[in-house]
């Protein structure tokens, strides 16, 4: 079991990692995300409160949590101007896993994140998913028991974020504690065993993504109608389909409601449609995002919480299950 | 492992990445040797002409103070680099690594002594082609190369302190070639100082890369003979160098290495 009790990072951030569990620090951006891995992985010096990463005090013996622990950046922090074998040599060498070993685990870590082809190029000729993948090595260098990403695959084209969480779900199978934060919360489902959402540097829900999902509702439905005297009209349908509260967006004419079954839904929306004559510009079904999390837990969308000066209520009793 | 050995090792592997960005990206080398080569032009055979140097020849003079502003341009690159660093995030990978974090400097500034001596070699074989000669002992001549490599390793501490300052390359690149220019220029290097107004002759003798340049030619054998030592500083030229470079690392090694510190962890 660890602990990570008690960091202050904008206003108070309580975590709990249990030992070869994934968490996801959710949240939009400004939220304290960044800050509060920077604190756990000793780039950071809290003000006020304390942590324990994988069992060694994080203010304490840095140098100690440092040798336990593997970080991935938020961009990748790679060398560009050396290869990709050299740039994981170099960082086995700075773990002091000697000169032998070092290259070893480079090769290793080479082939099984998918670079051996390039181990010899400079890293300023690989792509962006290419450049994260090899950061993300760098992090697993010395097998580390405890493992930081942030934002692992921000910036990354689609099929990039697939690649990446495949390599994920495939790393944490093997027994890695990691704590990884994201905006999305697809990410978060996919990998995470526990999320906690956080905003102005407060926890504001925590739970399984079951337990989020469940109190955010599952999917969407959303339709967009081509004039605005057709919102009205529209939004009276999908009231009878939603299963909580409709966002009706008037300018973009958009309207979302929250439902169980979305092809179901999006069928039954689509046939009233047609039967009061309105024709929808776009209808699909979707999954909740941050915003739809923050939508349902603050009445504000993420932005609007995350830029304003009021720090969002503290809602975690309500949610932890 | 002790703690020494682990500030070398770390260095080592630190140093060995910046050699390998000096092979990997040839404008580095480069831009370090082509406005000194311009200057031995330029100086050796448009303006040297009418500079009198008391008796010597004129590019013989001027080489030993080439040298001299060349080896200090290469200490920047240090300033440079870790700005770079800083921006690309690499500062703080190295900062998550359990290694000992002073090597990150250590290992920089001496990647800059071994940039320097290839630079060195370079200037020195062109400065052969273009006339200069080396008229003392083999031992003299190593003396003299080491006072240049030395004061431009306590260049490289102030440099890589105002690169943590800076964080931004471009910036750090502006603000050198500012200071360096008049740092380099207010010296013996290009003309005799007996040509100085008042003033600025004082400021130019006490400046230590003219007493670096003085140190140089004699250890060169490179002084023109009616060579005119005004103060104390040219007179003792090797002393007083020696003096400047342990109160620079004296003072730059603690400040940046707690600079590297704060502007990491910010």
């Amino acid at each position: 079991m660890k602990r990570y009790g008690d960091v202050t990072a904008v206003a108070g951030v309580d975590l709990e990692v249990p030992t070869g569990t994934v968490l996801a620090l959710l949240g939009p951006n400004g939220a304290g995300k960044t800050t509060t891995v920077r604190m756990l992985t000793t780039l950071l010096v809290p003000d006020e409160g304390s942590a324990t990463v994988a069992g060694v005090d994080v203010a304490a013996d840095p140098r100690e949590v440092r040798r336990r622990i593997g970080l991935s950046g938020q961009y990748a922090a790679v060398d560009e101007n050396l290869t990709g074998l050299e740039n994981l040599d170099m960082v086995g060498r700075l773990y002091h896993l000697g000169r032998k070993r070092s290259k070893e685990r480079a090769w290793e870590l080479l082939e099984q994140f998918d670079l051996t082809d390039a181990a010899k190029r400079v890293t300023k000729t690989y792509s962006g998913g290419m450049r994260r993948r090899l950061d993300l090595a760098g992090a697993l260098v010395a097998e580390p028991p405890v493992l930081f990403l942030d934002e692992p695959t921000t910036g990354l084209d689609p099929r990039s974020r697939n690649d990446m969480w495949d390599l994920l779900t495939r790393m944490v199978g093997g027994g890695t504690t990691l704590l990884l934060t994201t905006q999305y919360l697809e990410e978060a489902e996919r990998l995470a065993d526990d999320i906690v959402v956080i905003d102005h540097g407060r926890v504001i829900a925590r739970g399984t993504a079951d337990d989020l999902k469940t109190q955010v509702g599952g999917q969407r439905v959303e339709v967009v109608v081509g004039s605005e005297a057709d919102v009205d009209t529209a939004a009276a349908v999908l009231h009878e389909v939603a299963a909580g509260e409709l966002q009706v967006e008037r300018r973009a004419r958009r309207i979302t409601a929250p439902v169980t079954s979305g092809s179901r839904a999006l069928v039954d929306v689509l046939q009233r449609l047609a039967e009061v004559g309105v024709v929808p510009l776009d209808a699909g079904v979707r999954r909740p995002t941050l915003d739809d999390v923050f939508l349902t837990l603050t009445g504000k969308p993420a932005e609007e919480v995350a830029g304003g000066d009021d720090p969002a209520r503290p809602v975690a009793e309500e949610v932890r299950s | 492992m002790s703690a020494v050995t682990e500030v070398l090792a770390d260095s080592s592997v630190i140093a060995k990445r910046n050699i390998l960005k000096i092979t990997r990206i040839p404008d580095l080398l480069v831009g370090t040797l082509i406005s000194p080569i311009m200057f031995i032009l330029l100086f050796g055979y448009v303006f040297g002409g009418a500079i009198a140097v008391g008796g010597g020849n004129y590019r013989e003079f001027l080489v030993p103070g080439i040298f001299a502003q060349t080896v200090i341009f290469g200490a920047t690159v240090t300033g440079a680099g870790i700005a770079d660093d800083m921006q690309k995030g690499i500062i703080e990978r190295f900062r998550s690594l359990p290694m000992a974090q002073s090597s990150v400097l250590v290992g920089r500034t001496a990647s800059d002594v071994v940039l320097n001596v290839i630079v060195t070699v370079i200037m020195s074989l062109t400065g052969l082609l273009i006339g200069w000669r080396i008229r003392t002992s083999l031992l003299d001549a190593v003396i003299g190369y080491a006072l240049l490599l030395l004061f431009a390793y306590a260049i490289s501490w102030v440099m890589g302190l105002l690169g943590l300052l800076i964080r931004t390359p471009e910036a750090f690149n502006n603000l050198t070639f500012l200071t360096i220019f008049p740092l380099t220029f207010i010296t013996n290097a290009f003309v005799p100082l007996e040509s100085f107004p008042g003033p600025l002759r004082t400021v130019a003798e006490w400046n230590p890369v003219s007493t670096l340049v003085q140190a140089a030619r004699e250890r060169f054998g490179n002084v023109p003979p009616q060579t005119e030592l005004s103060s104390w500083s040219l007179q003792n030229s090797e002393l007083y160098t020696l003096l400047w470079i342990v109160v620079i690392l004296a003072v730059f090694v603690p400040l940046a290495t707690r600079q590297y510190r704060r502007a990491a962890a910010r």
